[in-house]
């Protein structure tokens, strides 16, 4: 009798079973053939040497499996550390990076508050006009602001009819223009987060620090600001991560004087066609980033703690 | 000779704590206070009652500085004190919302207030420990608000207001987010609260019964005025108006017009088979329509004819049985439903009158008001 009524109670368990285990195999197959697979070919390339063939490294799997992996040594590494070229590069990156985070920082958290305190029937346009810059592409919105900041461009012209200047202002490919890149096409990504941390803000809050004694001023530092922390945290890590291995801003608007690390990836592996160089190069960027990255990702989860 | 009962309301040489003169506030085309002039003294425990949109929140918001009036003055102990900011005003606010803030703990929530204020680092912590005694928080102080139950943060929230000691303390809907028990109970713990500090605790509610239970006075307010302050006795038992009778508790109202019959004395023709007689003190002309308000606890509900002035026949339509009370609906011969209640002293099995049932209704003369609106 038991077994009657057992089988096909095991069969739906067995069948339950089989369906949670796809539903966790699926996002992760998905890491690992478009995360981990490629990540392991980069470093197993910045362990090669480069080579004039097809492709410009060896060894590769037509030497053998056993020779492949016996060959393989730290030697692009080594010399990563011998040519101060890519420290100097990366210190700058992380220099470029940190000051263009609190720029955006300084313009994006106003624009935040503002949109947070505008009229409810405002807010979903303000918000669709900080979006609105996406629908047109990257390159082109760069490309634009070098007719606008180039000797000849819109803002020379217009501070000269102004009469601000007489000389043209020398802008274009300075760290000054790479900044304005940055800090134009990041500020959404810092808006965003604090935006959503000011708009769930109790306004009562900020009067019941009134009623205690704080001026406006007082209560913006004392709740205000420590309340859009998670926002302004999260707003900053969205900025600094991809601005740390930004490549078309610096080339487009940078000068030979800016150095950053995407740009002398771009260098290694398209002028210098040295792969295993460009690779080591991308796997220390990365080990870098990660730093960055899991401080951000725990900060989302102590965000998310504090509301649960 | 002591004077036990506090009144200052009723005693000319007391200085009012505040006072509203003609006070107006506009928002838009939007009165939300209109010509309001109003005394409120040292010590007591005044209530604004009315329905949402009547205006008292906004004259709480006035009083705490977050809102200036359109016209008219207030003074707070005798200073005039429109323009002057929040912050910069000896009055408190708990707010309904208890807006904690939840970044900070409990201790430094009450504690915020006093830092503002550069109290001594002693001064202060004895001052946050007294206020964490008061409102039985001791154990809690570490704690971060969400961590707490409703009832905990409603007295954190009431510690807050009270630690800088304030010469007046706002309470908008301090109760409302609690449930019925526990508000009864807090009801109670605010009385002594407010006794054992002496502050003056003006509070906002729509609860007639919270109003009633915590006031040394109510001001029941519609439409931005306020339409009668006295004691919850007097608004109960002598509301001016019939909105006032009709706002607090149950009320049956008879109108028609009236005739004097004797000192005092009026005869109400309502309609019915015979005119009913209440006494007044206030004189009403021959033939005025008046209403005449009578609580249901105050009829009397009998099978045969009682002696008496007022007595009407009428068949019972409905019983509400609440467990002690029970509310018979009876209905007149020209339509108008009464409701009579009376206490359950007798088993329900015993109930005396069932659905349908003939009976008599009663009251007399004194037990209504005779209000002319």
């Amino acid at each position: 009798m038991f077994g009657l009524v057992g089988a096909p109670q095991l069969a739906f368990c067995w069948i339950n079973d089989l369906r949670r285990f796809v539903l966790i195999a699926l996002p992760y197959f998905w890491l690992l053939a478009l995360f981990l697979v490629p990540f392991v070919i980069v470093f197993k390339i910045a362990l090669s040497d480069a080579a004039l063939a097809i492709p410009p490294y060896m060894p590769t799997m037509k030497d053998g499996l056993s020779a492949m992996f016996l060959q393989l040594d730290f030697e692009n590494f080594v010399f990563l550390t011998e040519d101060d070229l890519y420290w100097k590069a990366y210190l700058s990156s992380l220099r470029i990076a940190f000051i263009s985070t609190v720029l955006t920082l300084l313009f994006g958290y106003p624009i935040a508050y503002a949109m947070a305190r505008a009229p409810h029937e405002w807010r979903a346009t303000l918000m669709m006009l900080i979006i609105l810059p996406f629908w047109t592409s990257f390159l082109i919105r760069v490309y634009a602001w070098i007719g606008i900041l180039s000797t000849e461009g819109l803002l020379n012209r217009f501070l000269f009819w102004i009469g601000v200047i007489s000389e043209p202002l020398t802008i274009l490919n300075t760290s000054t223009a790479v900044y304005i890149g940055i800090v134009y096409t990041y500020i959404p990504f810092m808006i965003l987060p604090i935006y959503a941390a000011l708009e769930r803000l109790d306004a009562s809050l900020i009067e019941a620090a009134e009623d205690l004694g704080c001026s406006r001023m007082k209560a913006f530092w004392l709740i205000t600001i420590p309340l859009s922390k998670g926002g302004i945290v999260a707003g900053c890590f969205l900025v600094f991560i991809p601005a740390l291995g930004e490549f078309v801003i610096p080339s487009l608007l940078g000068g030979s004087g800016t150095l950053m690390i995407g740009k002398v990836l771009f260098e290694e592996f398209f002028s210098n066609r040295d792969w295993p160089v460009a690779s080591a190069v991308a796997v220390i960027l990365l080990l870098i980033l990660i730093v960055p990255i899991i401080l951000f990702q725990r900060n989302e989860q102590r965000q998310q703690d504090a509301e649960g | 000779m002591v004077d036990t009962v506090f009144a200052p309301w009723d005693d000319p040489n007391v200085a009012p704590l505040i006072s509203f003169k003609n006070v107006t506030k506009r928002f838009g085309d939007f009165v939300a206070i209109d010509d309001l002039t109003l005394d409120i003294f040292e010590r007591e425990f005044f209530a604004l009652l009315g329905p949402s949109g009547c205006g008292k929140t906004t004259m709480m918001r006035l009083l705490a500085g977050f809102e200036n009036p359109t016209s008219g003055s207030m003074l707070l102990s005798g200073h005039d004190i429109a323009g002057i900011p929040p912050n910069k005003r000896a009055v408190n606010m708990m707010f309904q919302s208890y807006a904690l803030f939840p970044h900070l703990s409990v201790w430094e929530n009450i504690a915020f207030g006093l830092r503002r204020d550069g109290v001594v680092k002693d001064v202060l912590n004895a001052r946050v420990e007294e206020m964490l005694k008061l409102t039985r928080l001791e154990k809690f102080g570490r704690r971060k608000p969400h961590q707490i139950s409703g009832g905990q943060r409603q007295r954190v929230a009431l510690a807050r207001s009270l630690a800088k000691a304030p010469k007046l303390l706002l309470l908008d809907e301090p109760l409302g987010a609690l449930d019925k028990k526990l508000r009864q109970d807090t009801q109670f713990e605010l009385m002594d609260i407010q006794e054992q500090t002496g502050t003056t605790f003006v509070i906002v509610t729509h609860d007639q019964e919270e109003a009633m239970t915590v006031a040394s006075r109510v001001a029941v307010m519609d439409e931005g005025r306020i339409i009668q302050v006295a004691t919850p006795e007097k608004i109960y038992e002598a509301p001016n108006s019939v909105y006032v009778a009709d706002f607090i508790g149950d009320v049956n109202i008879l109108t028609g017009p009236v005739k004097a019959a004797g000192v005092d004395t009026y005869s109400l023709d309502f309609g019915g088979t015979e005119p009913v007689t209440a006494n007044s003190d206030r004189a009403f002309a021959e033939g005025e329509t008046v209403h005449l308000a009578i609580r249901p606890e105050k009829i009397g509900i009998h099978a045969e004819r009682p002696d008496g002035p007022n007595t009407v026949q009428g068949k019972v339509l409905d019983i509400a049985y609440l467990g002690n009370l029970s509310t018979y609906h009876v209905q007149l011969p020209n339509g108008q439903i009464i409701k009579a209640q009376t206490t359950n002293t007798r088993r329900i099995s015993r109930r005396a009158f069932t659905w349908e049932d003939l009976v008599w209704i009663s009251w007399s003369a004194t037990a209504g008001v005779l209000l002319d609106q």
